[in-house]
Formats: C-alpha cells, structure tokens, sequence
C-alpha cells in the first residue's frame, strides 16, 4: 500500500508521505496544524473530530488519513468567508449561545451541516436523533438545538 | 446619552469568544506546541492495591527515542500533592493526611495510580516504550465502596489511616437534634447512595512544561480552571520553587466543571521533568485515562432522618453520611463532603435543630473531589427526598409541606453555621409551578396512564453556599488558603481598558459578563475592554473559578478596581477642569463638574495620565491602572424551586423527561443568555446523574467498569427535552453587583426533583426506594418486585 497522501481539505491540495497508521485527525492537526478539529475521545463516541468527507460529516479519529485519499474534506477552518464573515450555521450558533467551552463546538457545527443537508426542515426530535453523535457537557444541547434550526432556515433548509 | 442606553448590564450581549470557538481559531492546551518538543506517557496501576517489589525499566530506556523514564523513587526533591484543607475531627484530632506522591512510592492503591513517566520524541514511541517496562506488583486485596472500606477486616489503604478513615466529623447541635426527634409526630427515615460520577469535560486534561536555562524559569501550559493555585501549590508545597521562576498558563480550556481545579501528579511529573531533560514536555490525556485519573465527585452513603409536628413542621434532621475520598487526597476532598455539604443541610426550610456526622474514608479508587455543586447536591439530595418522603408519608401536597416551612424572615442564622443574606422562597415555588402547569398534572398523568404510562411529577427546593468564601471564617473552618479574588484595570492612554482577573473563563463567558460590567460602568464601548485571565505571569494573582463564585467574587474585585480608577479621574479631572475633586461627578464616561456643562471625557482623563504634562504631579502618580483584592463577607445563596416531569414506560423501564421547569433566583443577572445557557447545563448534568451516569468499580478486582463513553452513560441530545428556565430577583445584599452565582444551581436542583418525580410516578405501583440513576434496568426491576 503507497503511503502517499493527495486530498484538499478546504480547498487547498494536501500531498505528503506518512505513516500508514496515521489517523485523519491526527493528518489534520498534527501535519497541517489545523487545530480546530478536536480529540474529546478515544472510542469515536464524542464527535469533537468530525469533519466532511466530500460533504459527509465523518469521525476523523475512526479513519486513517489514507482512507480519505483523493477526497474534498472541510474543517472548521474552511468555514467562514475569505473576509472573516461567519457561515450562517457558525452565526446562528453564535447568535443562540450553542456553545460554552467551545470544545465539542467545531464537531457539532460540521454535524450540522450535514444534517441539515439531509434532513432540511429537521424538527427538534430529528435534530436530537441527528446530533447524539456529538457529545456537549455544558450548554446541555437546548441551545445548540435551536441554533441548528436557526441555522438551517438561515442556509434555506 | 443617558446611563440606561450606554448600559449593557441585563442584555443578552453575544459572546466575544465565540468567533474564535466557532473558526478553529482557539486555543487549547493541545494545540501547543514547542520547538524540541517531547512527549510524555504515564504508565499506569492495572491493580487496585498492590505492592512494589521492583520496576525494571532497562529495555524501555534502551528502546527507540526514549529521553527519559522515571519512577516515583527517582523524583528527589519532590514532595507529595498537598490537600487544601484541613478537617479536625469530632476527636479534635486533624484529619489523616496520608502522603500523596506524585508517581507511587512502594504501592500503588487504583487502579490508575502512575507508575512512571516515560519521555520519548514522539508519542507512539513512549507508549511503546512504557509497554516493556516490568512491574513486580504483590497483588492486595482492595475494597472500592465507603461502607465497605470502614468494616472491620477492609483491606488497609495507607498505613498512616487505621480503618481507612480519614477523619470522622459533626457538624450542629446533636442534644437539641435527638430532643426534636424524641417531641416528633412523625419521623421520616431514608438510606441514601449518592451516586459516584466522573466529571468528564469534552477535554482531556492536558499539559506542556518547558524549562529555560537562560532565566531558570519554568513555563507550564495546562487544562486548569486555577492557574495561580496550580503555581502556589506546585512551588509552594511540591517542588520548593520561587514562584518568580514557574509561569502558568491555562489557556482555552473545554470545560471543567470541578474536574480541573486540582494540582494533578501529572503536570507536576513534568514540569520537574523538564529541567531534567531539558526539553519540552508535552502531554495529552486520553479518554480512558481520563476516566481512570481525573477526579471523579460524589460517592456518598447517607442515613438521613426528619422529624416533624403534626402540622408538618420541621423539628429536627439527623444525617450520618460516609463519604469517598478515594486513595488519595485531593486539592480540595476533605472539604466537600463537610464544609460544602453539611452547612447546607437546613436547606430552604426553618428546621430548627439538625445534626450531621460525615467520616471520610478512603478507597482503591480514583480520588473524589468537587464535581458540579461539590457537596451542594448531595445536600439537596438529602433534603428534598426526605422533604418528598415527609410529604407523601403525612398526606401533605409537596408544595404545601414547603410553603410551610419556608424561612421568610432575612438576615436567617441557620442551625448549620451559614446566615442567609436574603432570599425569596415562594416567589421561586410559585413561578416555577406555574411554568410547569402543575394544575394540569392529573390530567396529564390520566391520560398517560391511558396509554399503559406513568407520569410523575417532582419538585426540589434547593439552596447553595456560593461566592466562596470570606476568608477568615475559611481559615477559622480549616482552609489553608484564601479565597478572595483579584481583579486589574487597566485604563491605556487613548482609553481602552484592558481587565487582567483570577477567574478563569472556560465556557462561562466571563469575557463577555466582564466586559459588561466595565463598559457600563465606565461608559465606555464595549469593544473597547479586552478580559485577560489564566496566565500567572500577565494577573496579579487569583483563586480561580469554582463554586459559582467569578461574578460575585471576581467581578467584585473588577468592580472594586474600577473604583479606584474613577476615585484617581476624579483628581485628574479636577485638575484639568479647575474645579474642586468634590465637584466632579462622573456619569456616562465623562467627568463632569457638578451643575456645568464642563466636562472632560474618559479618554481625555486617560490620556492625561498617561502624558501629564498638565497633571498634578505634585500629589498624584501619573498613570491610570488599579487592583483590587475582594474578599466577600459571607457566602451568597442562590436559591430556587425546580421541577421534573417523568413519564415512565413499565414495560421497559424507560424513563423520559417530559418537562423539566427551574426557577432560579441569582440575584442580579448581567448577562441573561448566559445565566440561562449555565442552567441548562447544569440541569443536564443534574439529569444525567439521576438518569444515565454511574461511576462503578468492579467489588472484586477494583477495575473501572465504566471506563469509557460505551459504558459511562453520558447525556446525548435525545436524551434531554429542551427546558423552561426563568428568574426571580432578591439581590445580594453584600456585594455591589447583587450577584449570587449561577454555575452550580442546575445540578444541585435538578437530581432531587427528578428523582422524586420517579417515585411519583412509581408510587401507585408500590415502588418505596430506587437510588440514582433510574435506569431502566433498576425501574423494571423494581416494578418487578414490587408486583404483589
């Protein structure tokens, strides 16, 4: 197996060689020092290291950099506007306090997106259902909730 | 522009750390790295108790990119972790203190306890490293729970605690309390577990130490909620260091909640390490090793009693609790279960006599400290079930046996040492049970139980000790530090104000909340002030942030602080305007002589100090930049009535709540989002300890049962409904805010009002007692037993 690694993650083309055991989220914070997507876990339950995977909302500590090989991923990073202006989704959770500590935050923002994508017009018990993949130990989710679904209609979902 | 439009105070102003949070932008421990940069691994006790014969780590220092590896007898010089506080016991004897090392001398005593540190260049190859080092251990036998680890025969922990005891300590009037019990109409009995939990912030604990021959100085980043506690008791106590030479940083850091105010062996492993090595050290806490090592909170078993009249007065309350300390001491255990937890025992409620008798013990487990409310809800939990009991027993309404025994009259001495300021009980009762349609109930539950369901309904009535703490009644209780809180203002020349405070911000927003305060009350933009905090080598000096105590405490000190730099442009002012000092007001940032229309601005005075050219030299010192040191007076009492609707599924045993409604009342709110984002919160975790958390050691072998997200039931989304929150106001009456604290209520009310709407729901099917969690496993097989 090639160790060598050709992807983007926000756009911009990534090539490296790397140790095959490497994991997505260990490429993307310790390689490209984008640190923003978080390790809350080690068992892939907490979702503080999720990212897209050409639009999927995928755990990157569950899968080896390799895998995503020749895939478009997004980061938090990737999010807002050249100019700094926030994503509607990071605005609308800025706007509902969905966020504390602002650990868990990056993870739970990449899972919105993708739910929203999937589920447009999602209800609180789907956006519930969606998000329990992502753990939060401070805002006890009823703001992230209604940030999510300030988001979506904010994106026209 | 009058006051009321340049004040931000009471609006839900959104967050200034929310931008960085929200692009990646953040910066957290793990995100620190340093040129040259080591990694450290901690190998760990697989045994609950056993003792050292030898450690063989040839191989493991001969294998690849290995730096360095030491054992708990290599670290000379390093003295054991110090507890915070100290507890005389009922024998008037001090607690025992048994020693605390950093990495384990002789035995280890959980599973957990490190063994050595491995320093390696890259992670994988310490931890590979870590795996050929041979440990000689004579297996013990262990004991894990309170009431097992004081039975005659329990294996010994620490030579230096017969019986395992740490201490064995009263608290109340225990004549007065047994002659309320012999007068009672009725007495209400209950055996209580406080369940054990695991704190379990989304960020491992994490750490990177340098060392710097050029100044001799340490640097140490860390996931602390207490950067200047961290340094004190590290230099002070553990490795004999000036504090001039140990900078700590705690930078963003993803949540605490009790978890991350305790020196931890790990840190202080490294930052020795690094001068040793010469590098920097850098560690990141797994999740499994997180539940293994951090501190976990709670752990009590409680026999509570109530006496009553036959009005349904409150006579008298007798609580016997043990509770864990775990193996070890730490930072702040042995005050949680007494200080924290026995003082609040009279609750909301005019009880006039209550004894309380608490013996610490350790065990084979992880050390237990503060979690959440730290001794509050385990307070809570006592009064209020007994309270539901009480009520179901006498056939008095739960809100009826409350109204009944509110205390309504303030300043109130309570038979437990505390003085509520003030209070407001039946507006909090009132509110929250209209919010909760508590009318509509029996229909509610009727139509429930048309569907094969049963609906309960659960109230709590909590009260908290925050604002901790006036230091001198600390000091006379057996802290060993103070408690007060600093705060800096800095006022730069062209007027902005940057605020340097002790009260690290990890998710409470307190660069928001303190912003608020300064802007509004200098008159000055609020983009304007920048809130500095968690670095020991920017802020004067700081207790840190636990037990809701930033706002009334720490924003106290900033208040104070502000004060003096408004009492100094006044002078300025004075001088530039010609007028005298007594004719200066200052209103609506701008200096201004009384009954005029001559003024000078905040900028201007600002400016004039910092380029006094016109400026009494003569009298005053140039320059614009004060601190405060505030030490409260006497704790605040945030107080409030909470309640929980369950419905339950007999069938499965599931237990959903289907409402949860909390009237709080906080005194003074600034920022009303955030107050109520801190309710959530807590409420969550209050939910999650009533429902789904348990922390469980395994009896036999001492191993952690509950050792990761799979088995440690942490609360999801779906597993909480959204909740209504809303507040009541009696202002504190003893710091200029009016603030009381926020953090803690939503755990300490929520466990008790959801459990007692458990066995509300449970009751008509004959279910007397579950402890927490109510999973559905423990209901079903409750209902099981209960079937005639």
């Amino acid at each position: 197996m090639s160790n060598s690694l050709s992807f983007t993650v926000n756009d911009k083309a990534v090539s490296a060689e790397i140790d095959p055991r490497t994991l997505l989220v260990e490429f993307i914070r310790n390689h490209l020092r984008l640190t923003g997507t978080h390790v809350g876990c080690d068992t892939g339950q907490c979702g503080a290291c999720t990212v897209l995977i050409d639009g999927v909302a995928v755990k990157s500590c569950t899968i080896l950099a390799l895998q995503a090989n020749g895939s478009a991923i997004d980061t938090i990073e990737g999010l807002a506007a050249a100019d700094g202006k926030l994503h509607p989704m990071q605005e609308a959770f800025k706007d509902c306090h969905g966020l504390q500590c602002g650990f868990c935050t990056p993870g739970m923002v990449m899972s919105a997106l993708d739910l929203v994508a999937r589920h447009p017009g999602a209800d609180e018990a789907k956006i519930r259902a969606e998000l329990e993949g992502n753990m939060c130990r401070c805002t006890g989710y009823h703001n992230i909730v209604k940030a999510v679904k300030q988001g979506a209609a904010a994106m026209g979902k | 522009m009058g006051a009321s439009e340049l004040s931000s105070i009471g609006q839900s102003v959104r967050r200034k750390e929310d931008y960085r949070f929200l692009t990646g932008t953040g910066r957290y421990t793990d995100d620190v790295n340093h040129h040259a940069q080591t990694w450290a691994y901690f190998l760990r006790s697989p045994h609950a108790h056993a003792r050292i014969r030898a450690i063989d780590s040839s191989k493991a220092r001969a294998a690849p990119g290995v730096v360095a590896i030491f054992t708990g007898d290599d670290l000379t010089g390093v003295n054991g972790l110090p507890c915070g506080w100290l507890i005389t016991g009922t024998d008037g004897k001090p607690m025992n203190e048994p020693p605390h090392p950093v990495l384990a001398q002789g035995k280890v005593r959980y599973v957990g306890d490190g063994v050595a540190m491995v320093i390696a260049e890259t992670l994988a190859q310490a931890k590979d490293a870590a795996e050929l080092i041979v440990v000689d251990y004579e297996v013990l036998p262990s004991v894990v729970d309170p009431a097992g680890a004081l039975k005659s025969g329990a294996p010994l922990i620490h030579d230096g605690a017969p019986g395992n005891r740490c201490y064995t300590w009263a608290l109340g009037d225990k004549a007065a309390t047994d002659a309320a019990f012999a007068k009672a109409a009725h007495v209400t009995q209950l055996d209580i577990v406080n369940n054990r939990l695991i704190p379990n912030a989304i960020e491992p604990r994490a750490a990177v130490a340098s060392y710097d021959r050029a100044d001799e100085g340490y640097t140490l980043y860390v996931s602390s909620q207490n950067p200047h506690v961290e340094r004190l008791l590290m230099t002070a106590f553990v490795l004999g260091l000036p504090e001039t030479k140990v900078r700590v940083i705690a930078p963003d850091v993803g949540g605490g909640f009790g978890s991350k105010i305790y020196l931890y062996p790990e840190e202080t492993a490294m930052v020795w390490a690094s001068k040793k090595v010469n590098r920097p050290i850098k560690w990141t806490c797994d999740r499994s090793e997180a539940f293994l090592s951090d501190a976990h909170g709670r752990d009590h078993v409680t026999h509570a009693e109530l006496a009553l009249d036959k009005d349904g007065k409150f006579l008298g309350m007798r609580v016997m609790t043990t509770a864990a300390m775990g193996a070890y001491l730490s930072t702040f255990a042995s005050c949680i279960p007494t200080i924290l937890y026995a003082t609040l025992l009279a609750g909301q409620y005019t009880t006039p006599a209550i004894y309380c008798e608490v013996t610490a013990v350790f065990t084979n487990t992880a050390p237990v400290d503060a979690y959440r409310g730290a001794g509050r809800p385990e307070a809570t939990y006592v009064v209020e079930r007994l309270v539901y009991a009480a009520a179901v027993e006498t056939g008095i309404a739960q809100d009826e046996l409350r109204r009944r025994n509110f205390i309504r009259t303030f300043p109130y001495q309570t038979p437990v040492a505390l003085m509520y300021d003030i209070g407001g009980y039946d507006a909090c009762l009132d509110e929250a049970m209209k919010m909760a349609d508590v009318k509509g109930f029996a229909a509610r539950k009727a139509d429930a139980a048309k569907q094969g369901k049963l609906r309960g309904l659960g109230y709590a009535s909590y009260i908290e000790a925050c604002g901790i703490a006036p230091s001198n009644i600390a000091g006379a209780l057996g802290a060993r530090a103070g408690l007060y809180e600093v705060g800096q203002v800095r006022v730069n020349p062209t007027g902005s104000v940057t605020v340097f405070t002790g009260s690290h911000s990890h998710g409470q927003g307190h660069e928001t909340t303190f912003s608020q305060i300064v802007a509004s009350r200098l008159g000055i933009p609020i983009e304007t002030v920048e809130v500095v905090h968690g670095d020991t080598g920017r802020i004067p000096f700081g207790m840190g942030t636990y037990g809701s105590r930033s706002l009334s405490v720490g924003g106290t000190a900033i208040v104070k602080a502000m004060d003096k730099i408004i009492a100094k442009g006044k002078k300025i002012a004075a001088h530039l305007l010609e007028a005298a000092e007594t004719d200066i007001e200052f209103k609506d940032g701008k200096f201004a002589v009384a009954g005029t229309d001559r003024s000078k601005t905040f900028a201007e005075v600002a400016l004039t100090a910092y380029v006094p050219h016109n400026y009494p030299l003569d009298k005053l010192e140039p320059g614009l930049d004060e601190t405060a040191f505030y030490d409260p007076t006497n704790f605040t009492f945030p107080a409030g009535t909470h309640i929980c609707e369950v419905e339950i599924d007999p069938e499965t045993g599931v237990v959903r709540v289907v409402n949860f409604c909390a009237c709080d009342d906080f005194g003074n709110i600034i920022n009303p989002m955030i107050v109520e984002g801190q309710v959530h919160g807590g409420v969550a975790q209050g939910i999650g300890q009533a429902l789904l958390e348990s922390c469980v050691y395994d009896r036999e072998s001492g191993q952690l049962l509950t050792g990761s997200y799979m088995d440690y039931a942490m609360p999801r989304s779906d597993d909480l409904p959204s909740f209504k929150v809303s507040t009541k106001v009696t202002p504190c009456t003893h710091n200029p805010l009016g603030a009381k604290g926020c953090g803690e209520a939503g755990a300490i009310g929520a466990p008790a009002a959801l459990m007692n709407a458990v066995h509300d729901a449970l009751a008509g099917s004959g279910v007397k007692y579950l402890d927490m969690p109510a999973s559905p496993h423990r209901v079903w097989q409750a209902l099981q037993s209960a079937r005639p």
